[in-house]
């Protein structure tokens, strides 16, 4: 039935649809009305589940680590300063190789407190070994979380599906919100091969020796590439019950671009109506919308860029000493190429700060007028000695 | 007031759920707990260990001394990650297993704190058990706030004694208003399992402080633990005592009196302890003692 929800109504949806059993999770801004929702699905029976209503995100994510353990779907979702209070947790919970899902509202990191949206959050748990989706719009969201258990369940890894705050999760959009049978017929139920059982009792978790330690890493990074493979067969069943599909990347116009833009999370949205523009000039200009991060989806991104002249990077996020995160990987992944592309990279947006269609028709036009790009990312609308926009690099 | 021997002496069971190849100090008093523990819960038993001792004396991977299912978790999570499998297994409607989360006195004094303050807040059904050697030992014995004032530890050497008192957990559990709070020690074996055969029944949260020598960190011989942890009740240093719903018993009460200063002298970690500091300890004993038989007397 088609609705117009909240992003974040559309997680507390997407679990409710997914028969969630037990959730767990510790109220942050934006993330709260996640689980307000949910609190009051689980009070009104609507959602047949326990809330563990924890005392920090740290517990919020162990707590699932101890339910999923024990054979049933978990659920937590946080934002920012909570995800990284997580950390910790979110390397055990792939190490255990446990299929939760959590969704992460990106947010920025303090000091000083800022509750708007960037990807630093989440992109500085990249090597967690979580599979990692970002969303553009709420539909998504809610497909993302559905689509997030049956990968998760298939793999037995957990999945993390970000968002931008309050672009996303405070903003309505109309959203199909599948019938629950219809998702079941899309999502089993889970019943893993091994979990606490007092009838045949295992150990999970112990002590493992310099001799084994390095082939469970192993395997779990073999399995974790296998997503690659997996996540296509997932796609085509939620196409064939839903309709809808999702790669893990999309193509926007990108028949004979010149320039290519690549984006993460709504600034895709924004740079959609730029590619437009530019195209409607005459302007050979495509985007690549960035969906799965985790596992790094090298070869296709190779595919789709490798012919592109150049590469324009949209990080809403910053690494100190580095640079943007994603530019940091495109360019890994291109490397291997005889003929590169020339890699542009722009910071834009951090803290929630306005990214407008005219700021990355202004990027674009930056890349289109130099052969060369700066060694260090430009800061797109920094505040300058002169006041205004302009792109600065060090 | 329940004396040693109006205890049931059935309680011993043939049973093993520890089988032996742990990897235990020798005179190990958490090890011995265990044992007993399980003889106390039966095998619809899960046992969640965060880091501390009991990672390694269960066995590395493949080994696992326990035949009841067992999950390790980081150090900081062991009663919120029971209350998650509690949850799984009421969902699964499994509700009579127990979910036992055994951690260490630097697992649930100090990092630990903050979750089973959590859990028992929200009065989870899950049992709680910290087994207390009164530091960190298996990172070498330093100091945690479960350590007892006088005693030397590798971060309280010579000139840098433990002043401040032990965190009084079991104080810390009842401000919760937690259902079941006992005391156990491994020298009073059929209190012990009485103790864990009692938890199974009660709803809600369970919390068991259990005192478990440690020879290495104690500075005993490996013969000497069950004699010293008999000491440390004798000389009401650890009184032996449970709190259901806020009713007081004493289940232990030392016929003969015993002086801190001898349960002291039995071991080589407190042999820097100045006199002032052990009669303040005495005076601290001996105040608690009565405060507890007050506790007790109480209707």
């Amino acid at each position: 039935m088609r609705q117009v929800i909240k992003g974040n109504h559309a997680v507390s949806h997407g679990v409710r649809l997914s028969r969630v059993k037990v959730i767990s999770a510790y109220p942050i801004t934006p993330q709260t009305t996640i689980v307000e929702q949910l609190s009051e699905m689980c009070a009104s029976g609507e959602l047949e589940a326990k809330f563990i209503k924890v005392e920090s995100e740290h517990s919020a994510m162990a707590a699932v680590v101890g339910s999923a353990s024990a054979g049933v779907r978990s659920f937590t979702a946080t934002s920012s300063h909570g995800l990284l209070l997580m950390h910790e947790v979110l390397h055990w919970t792939a190490g255990a190789r446990l299929p939760i899902v959590l969704a992460n509202v990106n947010r920025a990191v303090g000091p000083g407190w800022n509750i708007w949206a960037d990807q630093t959050d989440s992109l500085s748990q990249r090597d967690t070994g979580w599979i990692q989706f970002y969303c553009e719009s709420n539909q998504e969201v809610l497909d993302s979380v559905i689509m997030g258990y049956r990968l998760a369940e298939k793999v037995m890894l957990p999945v993390m599906l970000s968002y931008d705050a309050f672009f996303l999760s405070h903003t309505s959009e109309i959203v199909d919100v599948p019938d629950i049978e219809q998702v079941d017929e899309f999502l089993p139920p889970y019943e893993p091969e091994f979990r606490l059982d007092v009838n045949k009792p295992r150990m999970f978790g112990g002590m493992v020796g310099p001799d084994c330690y390095y082939e469970e890493r192993y395997v779990m990074f073999r399995d974790a590439l296998k997503v690659l493979d997996i996540y296509p067969q997932v796609c085509e069943q939620f196409h064939a019950v839903f309709g809808r599909e999702y790669d893990v990347v999309e193509e926007y116009r990108t028949e004979e671009a010149e320039i290519i833009l690549v984006t993460a999370g709504t600034i895709t949205s924004v740079s959609r109506i730029a590619v437009d523009r530019a195209r409607g000039e005459g302007k050979k200009v495509g985007l690549m919308k960035l969906r799965l991060f985790r596992p790094l989806p090298i070869e296709r991104w190779q595919k789709v860029l490798g012919n592109a002249a150049k590469v324009v990077v949209i990080d809403r996020d910053l690494c100190a000493g580095l640079g943007g995160v994603f530019a940091s990987e495109i360019r890994s992944a291109l490397y291997p190429l005889t003929n590169r592309s020339v890699l542009f990279s722009f910071i834009a947006g951090l803290g929630g700060r306005d990214v407008t269609p005219e700021d990355v028709e202004g990027m674009i036009n930056y890349a289109a007028a130099n052969e060369e790009p700066e060694t260090m990312p430009l800061f797109w609308g920094l505040k300058g000695d002169q006041g205004g926009n302009h792109a600065e690099t060090l | 007031m329940q004396k040693l021997f109006d205890i049931p002496r059935d309680l011993m069971t043939e049973e093993e759920l520890m089988q032996p190849g742990g990897l235990s100090c020798q005179g190990c008093g958490a090890t011995l707990a265990m044992k007993l523990a399980l003889k106390g819960l039966g095998e619809r038993t899960v046992v969640v260990i965060p880091a501390c001792c009991w990672t390694i004396i269960i066995g590395t991977y493949p080994h696992c001394t326990l035949q009841v299912p067992v999950i390790h978790v980081p150090f900081e999570t062991a009663a919120v990650a029971a209350s998650g499998i509690r949850a799984a297994f009421d969902v699964r409607g499994e509700k009579d297993v127990v979910v036992m989360a055994w951690a260490g006195d630097g697992g649930t004094f100090d990092i630990g704190l903050q979750a089973l303050s959590g859990a028992a807040e929200r009065n989870e059904d899950i049992l709680y058990v910290c087994y207390d050697n009164e530091a960190y030992m298996n990172t070498g014995i330093q100091r945690s706030s479960a350590t007892p004032p006088g005693a030397w530890t590798t971060t309280t050497p010579p000139g840098a004694i433990k002043e401040e008192p032990k965190k009084d957990i079991v104080k810390i559990m009842l401000a919760h208003g937690t259902p079941y709070v006992a005391t156990a020690s491994v020298a009073y074996p059929d209190d012990l399992v009485a103790k864990f055969r009692k938890v199974r029944r009660i709803k809600g949260t369970k919390f068991i402080h259990l005192l478990s020598p440690c020879p290495p960190g104690w500075r005993i011989d490996s013969s000497q633990s069950v004699k010293v942890a008999r000491m440390a009740t004798q000389a009401n240093v650890f009184p032996i005592y449970e709190i259901e719903n806020g009713g007081y018993t004493v289940n232990v009460v030392p016929e003969k009196k015993l002086p801190v200063k001898d349960y002291m002298e039995a071991q080589g970690r407190f042999r820097m302890i100045s006199k002032e500091m052990l009669n303040a300890v005495q005076d601290r004993v001996d105040r608690r003692w009565e405060q507890l038989l007050e506790n007790s007397a109480a209707p």
